[in-house]
């Protein structure tokens, strides 16, 4: 039984970082005093060499099955795409340049209600910074949001003013990447969502926003709603807009009501489609057997590249074969690597278990009514899912800003770093 | 990437087997064959030692995730349970003793439809026995049936008496054990149905019945609806009979409604669960059976995910994992499972789910008469009343005191009893 994941952590257990002036605090906090158990160590990503060999040892001894028998993706990843893609990440691929980017930021681990929560803390050099948290969701990581980090924090060399900056903290979700795996239940989005408000709290910030999509949208959902008092406003790229009596007839397979308008009724459709032609079943096996599942994704590098592409999300990614699109090859790897060497499959794929099936595009199951605090949307167009504005407006009754964008998907911050980041300038923009 | 699937096939591509009077025909109808495109292959199973040995080293390097957060399978398989599993694999099982079992009865090749289809045919010695095709499940294969064939073929050993034997046709389905796997689609439990009326027909068979539970109710069912004049009648563990309105209330994920009597919502409520709670895998399956690329290349995942088919099956190979005596060893548990990984069938065994439009338990008008045995844990024990609605002409029907979803690997005695009780009015 090989141990695989061995992280060599470079965590410095005294909380330099928490030393009188050292830190410049954007709105210029200190905390009086700090428990040891509220501790921010310093955190480095170094994976030993042996890990990545086995790695690529695995890769080559993968077993593959036959092709499938239809010449489209509608039985799964294609064995044509999936073979050269896995083959290049065992021949070609370098983890240590993903290592060096995660490194290259500032990261620490923090205990939070018993688990180690990892994140990226990047302070803007602008005064009066607005810290936004951000939460990633699966199958993702922090790898998709780094694009955003300086746009974000450092936005007049993206196109921004000053007045625009961010002080950005990423986290890793509990279960996921470098944050610890819970050997406990109860970890759903409404208390992922209280730690991150210990979390914004033990940085010091006494006025913050959230921001996520996927499962970070369920959290920030909970955040809205459990409104600590530093959270100022929320955005949500994957809202809970549909409504109660839509959501049924969508999950029983019946017929659209005769009262939608042309845009609520293409939306009834894709997501009618997508129930019947079971394109939930990813989110089904993982919601009660995430085990069951995790044990060929724990065991087999292709497995697990498979099961990740199997989200919608990547539905129209080419699988590196398109040079101009994003996220790239590399990028996707990295992300699928993550997973890999932190051992995460299953540990990931128990959030879905916790959340109990409820849906995280259903108004209702994220009781949305009860976030009174603001909220922002951004639809991305080539999202599965393209909330209307009447469905978001009916769904969050303190809805401040509104807007569709063109580009982008279900990856928005990876896919369109840019306009995702312009989105956040925008959105927050009164909320400063 | 290894090759590891290595059959060497000990076919004699003669006819030989069918040459006139070598054999002795149950219903005394011997016949020619017409095209060697028909022609029956002795086959032989083998694997390589090399292959034996990948599997092995594979179990002893499996990566393992974390612990379950539970202490009950409501995550899915427990670690402790498949670390046992991975540890008897490497260190006590051995293959080469299914392979001699599976060698020790006829093993057949036949071309169906474009495809090799396997098969097992034992003749019983008695005159006039009565030819049953029977027909497994996923995640079954031919081991699950193997401990009846005996007391079917040969009843007068097993508390039976001469008039009650059977002639035992025992296929893998396509894509499962050492069927060919289709390369292209169409292969449902229709098509597979129309293969098994061609099979009997070419064995010789005019007079038969079909027998099956989980996939094997698909297409035993099946075959009963295209009833072809030999089929006589069918018998079923796992029958496709949840009435229409009990269908809908429990895909609604609506309370049991009060008009049921006791047997109706002891099943109604045991589909609930499994509606519920049990469906993943076959949804996953019926969705996307491609992307199961991890149980192809992992000996441990693909066992996993052959654990998790139902929760009562579960418990039993648990118990067993756990020293406790039941109707199937940690031999036969493996047996399967290792036959799945040496024939590298995980993806296109799934691919049935994928290939499937009938809906599951709902009724197919079958209008031939049909036997029922229904076992307490079977993913719903069928109650009479849906059953007689379902089956118009219902020849026998029993509830059985213990039992589940592998009823013939589990409770072969029982299970054999069944099938003579169950198709001596057609004799």
């Amino acid at each position: 039984m090989i141990q695989s994941i061995k992280l060599l952590v470079i965590a410095l257990f005294f909380g330099t970082l928490l030393l009188q002036g050292k830190p410049v605090h954007a709105q210029g906090a200190q905390p009086a005093s700090i428990a040891a158990t509220e501790s921010i160590r310093p955190f480095k990503v170094k994976i030993p060499a042996a890990e990545i060999k086995a790695l690529r040892q695995r890769i080559r001894d993968t077993r593959w099955p036959d092709q499938e028998t239809v010449s489209d993706p509608s039985q799964g990843a294609r064995l044509a795409q999936l073979k050269p893609l896995v083959a290049y990440w065992g021949r070609d691929y370098d983890w240590r340049k993903a290592e060096a980017r995660l490194n290259a930021l500032p990261q620490f681990t923090t205990t939070i209600d018993g688990v180690d929560i990892h994140f990226i803390h990047v302070r803007s050099k602008e005064a009066n910074a607005l810290p936004i948290i951000i939460s990633h969701g699966w199958p993702g990581s922090v790898f998709e949001l780094l694009g955003v980090i300086d746009p974000l924090a450092n936005p007049t060399a993206h196109g921004g003013t000053a007045a625009e900056a961010f002080d950005v903290v990423i986290p890793s979700l509990p279960g996921f990447g470098f944050s610890g795996k819970p050997t406990d239940t109860g970890w759903d989005p409404d208390r992922i969502a209280k730690a991150w408000a210990v979390l914004m709290k033990r940085l010091g910030y006494h006025r913050y926003v959230a921001q996520g999509g996927d499962w970070g949208a369920a959290i920030v959902n909970a955040m809205g709603r459990q409104a600590p008092a530093e959270l100022v406003a929320i955005h949500n790229n994957l809202p809970a807009t549909v409504p109660a009596e839509v959501g049924k007839i969508i999950s029983t397979g019946g017929q659209a009501p005769a009262d939608l308008s042309a845009q609520e009724r293409a939306v009834f459709d894709v997501l009618s489609k997508f129930y019947k032609d079971g394109s939930t079943a990813y989110n089904t096996a993982m919601t009660a057997r995430p085990q069951a599942i995790g044990y060929g994704l724990a065991d087999s590098p292709a497995g697990l590249a498979a099961w990740l592409l199997l989200h919608p999300g990547f539905a129209t990614w080419r699988f590196g074969n398109d040079a101009a699109q994003t996220p790239s090859k590399d990028e996707v790897l990295d992300n699928i690597t993550l997973y890999w060497l932190t051992n995460t499959a299953a540990s990931s794929a128990r959030i879905y278990w916790e959340n109990k099936g409820k849906p995280v595009i259903s108004a209702a199951a994220q009781k949305t009514q009860d976030i009174k605090i603001p909220v922002a949307i951004t639809v991305f167009a080539e999202d599965i899912y393209r909330a209307p504005e009447s469905w978001a407006r009916r769904a969050y009754p303190n809805l401040v800003y509104f807007k569709e964008v063109a580009k982008g998907g279900h990856f928005a911050s990876w896919e369109q770093p840019q306009l995702f980041s312009e989105e956040m300038r925008a959105a927050f923009k009164s909320y400063r | 990437m290894k090759k590891t699937k290595n059959i060497l096939a000990t076919a004699a591509l003669s006819i030989g087997l069918l040459l006139p009077g070598t054999l002795t025909f149950a219903q005394g109808n011997s016949y020619s064959i017409s095209k060697p495109a028909d022609s029956i292959r002795p086959f032989k199973i083998h694997f390589s030692d090399a292959a034996l040995k990948d599997l092995k080293k594979r179990v002893q390097a499996t990566k393992w995730p974390q612990k379950e957060t539970v202490t009950d399978a409501t995550q899915g398989v427990q670690l402790s349970t498949i670390q046992k599993l991975a540890k008897y694999w490497t260190t006590q099982y051995d293959w080469r003793k299914a392979e001699a079992k599976l060698n020790s009865y006829p093993n057949f090749i036949t071309n169906i439809d474009g495809l090799d289809i396997h098969f097992i045919h034992v003749r019983s010695k008695h005159p006039n026995a009565l030819p049953i095709i029977l027909t497994h499940g996923w995640p079954g294969s031919i081991i699950e049936e193997l401990k009846i064939i005996d007391p079917l073929t040969n009843p007068t050993a097993y508390g039976g008496k001469a008039e009650d034997a059977f002639d035992v046709i025992i296929p893998s389905l396509p894509g499962y054990g050492f069927s060919e796997q289709p390369k292209t689609t169409g292969w449902d439990p229709t098509r597979i149905a129309h293969a098994w009326i061609t099979l009997m027909k070419r064995l010789g068979y005019k007079r038969y019945v079909a027998q099956g539970g989980d996939w094997g109710d698909a297409v035993t069912e099946q075959m009963a609806v295209i009833a072809p004049a030999a089929l006589a009648g069918i018998h079923t563990n796992m029958p496709s009979a949840v009435p229409a309105e009990i269908s809908g209330a429990l895909w609604s994920r609506q309370a049991a409604p009060d008009s049921l009597n006791a047997d109706e919502k002891r099943a109604y409520e045991q589909l609930d669960f499994f509606f519920k709670h049990g469906l993943a895998y076959a949804q996953e399956m019926g969705n996307k059976p491609q992307t199961l690329y991890g149980i192809e290349d992992s000996p441990v995942g693909l066992a996993s995910w052959i654990l998790d088919h139902d929760i009562r099956s579960y418990e039993l190979i648990t118990r067993t994992f756990d020293g406790v005596p039941e109707g199937i060893t940690k031999d036969d548990v493996l047996d399967n499972i290792t036959l799945y990984w040496l024939t590298n069938t995980a993806v296109s065994s799934a691919r049935l789910y994928w290939e499937n439009k009938l809906i599951f338990f709902q009724p197919m008008n079958v209008k031939i008469p049909v036997a029922v045995s229904a076992y307490p844990d079977e993913l719903y024990q069928a109650p009479k009343s849906w059953v007689e609605k379902a089956f118009p002409n219902l020849i026998h029907y029993n509830r059985l005191p213990k039992g589940g979803h592998f009823a013939a690997w589990e409770q072969p005695a029982s299970f054999s009893q069944e099938i003579r009780t169950a198709f001596k009015s057609l004799r």
